[in-house]
């Protein structure tokens, strides 16, 4: 089999034509969500699949990367750009993740979305975003990634979107979009600078001529910084964070695989991807280190004052992101990568879990009208609590492993590791186990705060959605067992770690382990019951509050920095004076002055006959003085 | 100032009388007999030319105008009376119904 590659990337897309196409025409057709169904979950099933098919083929291998070229797209000037898969050990990594935590949530979905009138559209939707997920993993040269890049922008804003009758939705949608353009334009600017010094856009080409020893004539740090722009975007980095809360209007399942597990690690893969550039950009690295940690830090300390429990998640989503760019930035990718991939279990089964709440009290995100729910969705409370610990870092659970690493190479790092690094990425980990455990709090146990109406309708959510909370549950308690950056070291060898620093590990493993059960004391000493001393404490930390509610009123912010003077100028000078004034102005008077011109012809020809005997008369006059003049 | 040079200013005279009143007046018999005014100041000026110089050409050149002259009058005036007929007033501004 030569092309499995490529099969793996098209299945997803002949979903989206197949769904897109035909489903969306079937309408109320009692066969079409059946179809629908089938379609949408076989083929990313297919994917993953050959995905695996591949993998044990890279291990059968050595783990040679497979490659297929597969098309020339342009040839410019000798150059070829060409289309064509690269998998690797990295990619293989991230293409499971893809397309199975993809397979989960698209079966997920299907007990999710049921019965919502854009059933195909959704699924036409998720299949594409899978396409363009699979092209940005497994592409060969940037200008593929860049492509798919683009292409889960725009499936992630038309799901952002997909409710688009609510302009709170649509809007949201659109702030998703446009952040990400920002982010966007730095990728495009590296990809100019890499093109211009190596003449190249495949990637291997690229790592390994920065590695070389004569590495190509451009700042490795500027192309660092113009790629993490990128990333920034992608992944919700400070500060291009705003748009990853807002986009939790989209359908829940869609927040899980696109907004958790997925879309948003594209950053996090793009600076792995490109580890030969970062290991030769020292700033860039420090750059990447330093946003994440404040990243990780603000988004964690915002999640602590949200009461929406999907703005909650997105918010940890947002500050476990961060730890991970901490990891990159000191040159841990494939620590990284491991990261990516637990947060991917644990997040998806976090998220997918909310939708199940959401599911059973009919819409309502709110957690102060939650409570007390344990008895009554026992199997959603499980998982929920699994990957909640798995997330706060309780051993031996997924997150465990993977945060641990984080710090530890975060202090010790040879290349950027640092305490203070170290002491802020650890402070994130202590709020997040002490909000993580509050939502845990507020939604499942206490008395309940539910209305009586939606009381009495709560429920479990059907197998097709229960069944994939257990599985993810299971993989986010035992994904810390994965020996991944074992396996990446090969492609991603650690970073050294200093002698004196080793005896530190066994402290600074417990530390970690302390901080994880002391956010899980504290939140129950201020939640447990019935958050009685959270309320007694409430009026004394009221502006604090306000400001950790209001998200550091950023988004106002960037509303009165940018939204409001862009505004200001569209309306005055583009709209105004550009549009208004100057190029309907100049149409108006070219049309004016035509119009006054054929008012003063057409008076001569105003059918009065003395004037047109005047006429004659001069025109005679002016004939016989020029001739006589010229005689 | 002799004879000739006399008469060739009286043929002046008219054509620039007729010429004005042709301008000016809106009444439509007076514009027709403006315009005749104009054809008898060059029939004036042809006969003196055609005299002075002896010869008979200016003179047969004046006969064929009257010829021209009387047959235009002859068409002219019916239409005058058939416009007015229809509008009862001589201003030739009342009757613009080609103009563009």
């Amino acid at each position: 089999m030569k092309s499995l590659l490529t099969l793996i990337v098209l299945l997803p897309l002949a979903g989206f034509m197949l769904n897109g196409i035909l489903a969306t025409r079937l309408g109320r057709n009692p066969l079409g969500p059946r179809f629908v169904s089938v379609v949408a979950c076989a083929l990313p099933m297919l994917s993953f699949v050959l995905t695996v098919l591949c993998f044990m083929q890279l291990q059968a291998s050595g783990g040679t990367p497979l490659i297929e070229a597969r098309y020339t797209w342009a040839e410019i000037g000798g150059q070829a750009f060409g289309i064509g898969f690269h998998f690797d050990r990295l990619s293989a990594v991230m293409t499971l993740i893809v397309t199975g935590v993809g397979s989960l949530i698209h079966l997920y979905s299907v007990g999710y979305m049921k019965g919502d009138d854009g059933y195909a559209r959704y699924f036409a939707y998720l299949n594409l975003f899978l396409f363009f997920m699979l092209l940005l993993v497994l592409g060969r040269s940037l200008l593929v990634v860049f492509v798919g890049w683009e292409g889960v922008g725009l499936a992630s804003y038309l799901l952002i979107g997909f409710w688009f009758d609510d302009p709170v939705k649509a809007a949201a949608g659109k702030k998703a979009f446009i952040t990400n353009r920002i982010g966007d334009a730095g990728f495009l600017l590296g990809m100019f600078l890499l093109w211009g010094a190596c003449g190249t856009l495949d990637i291997d080409p690229i790592n390994k001529a920065f590695n070389s020893a004569t590495p190509p004539a451009v700042s490795a740090s500027l192309v660092g910084i113009l790629l993490f722009i990128g990333a920034c975007g992608k992944s919700a980095q400070i500060p291009l964070h705003v748009w990853l809360p807002d986009a939790m209007a989209g359908p829940t399942p869609v927040s899980a695989l696109i907004h958790a597990a997925t879309m948003v690690t594209g950053g996090v893969y793009l600076v792995a991807r490109m580890s030969g550039v970062f290991d030769h950009a020292p700033e860039a690295s420090q750059v990447v280190a330093v946003v994440g940690a404040a990243t990780a830090f603000f988004a964690a300390t915002i999640a602590i004052a949200q009461n929406d429990i999907k703005k909650v998640l997105a918010y940890s989503t947002v500050s476990q992101l961060g730890l991970m760019f901490v990891a990159l930035g000191v040159g841990a990718y494939a620590v990284a990568i491991f990261h990516v991939v637990t947060h991917a279990f644990f997040k998806a089964c976090l998220f997918l879990g909310s939708g199940s709440v959401i599911h059973a009290l009919h819409g309502e995100q709110d957690i102060m009208k939650m409570g007390g729910l344990w008895k009554r969705i026992p199997i959603t409370f499980v998982t929920f609590a699994i990957a909640t610990a798995a997330i706060a870092g309780i051993p031996p659970l997924a997150g465990f492993f993977s945060k641990d690493e984080i710090l530890w190479f975060a202090y010790a790092s040879s290349r950027g590791g640092s305490p203070l690094l170290w002491l802020v990425a650890s402070a994130a980990s202590l709020m997040t186990a002490f909000y993580m455990f509050r939502l845990l709090w507020l939604t499942f146990f206490g008395t309940s705060r539910m209305d009586a109406e939606t009381e009495h309708h709560v429920h479990e959510s059907p197998l097709s959605m229960t069944g994939v909370l257990v599985i993810l549950a299971v993989l986010s308690a035992a994904g810390g067992f994965i020996p991944l950056v074992h396996y990446l070291e090969p492609m991603l060898p650690l970073p050294a770690v200093p002698e004196p620093l080793h005896h530190l590990e066994r402290t600074l493993v417990m530390i970690a382990v302390g901080v994880a059960f002391i956010g899980l004391l504290t939140a129950w000493w201020f939640f447990g019951g019935d958050a009685v001393r959270a309320r007694r404490m409430a009026p004394a930390l009221a502006p604090v509050h306000r400001v950790l509610a209001g998200k550091y009123f950023i988004d106002e912010l960037y509303e009165a920095v940018l939204g409001r003077p862009l505004q200001w100028l569209s309306q005055r000078v583009f709209l105004q004076f550009g549009d208004r004034m100057l190029i309907d102005g100049t149409l108006h008077t070219l049309a004016g002055i035509a119009r006054g011109t054929a008012a003063a012809l057409g008076a001569v020809q105003g059918g009065s006959l003395h004037r047109y005997a005047l006429f004659v008369v001069l025109g005679v006059v002016a004939a016989i003085a020029w001739s006589v003049r010229h005689a | 100032m002799d004879k000739a040079q006399f008469l060739i200013f009286v043929s002046l005279a008219l054509f620039a009388i007729g010429l004005l009143g042709l301008i000016v007046r809106r009444n439509l018999l007076v514009m027709l007999m403006c315009m005749e005014l104009m054809l008898n100041g060059v029939n004036l000026s042809l006969v003196t030319f055609a005299q002075r110089s002896g010869t008979v050409q200016g003179a047969v050149m004046v006969f064929l105008i009257f010829i021209v002259a009387a047959s235009e009058i002859a068409i002219a005036i019916p239409i005058v009376l058939l416009l007015v007929r229809h509008r009862r007033t001589l201003d030739a501004g009342a009757y613009t119904e080609l103009k563009g």
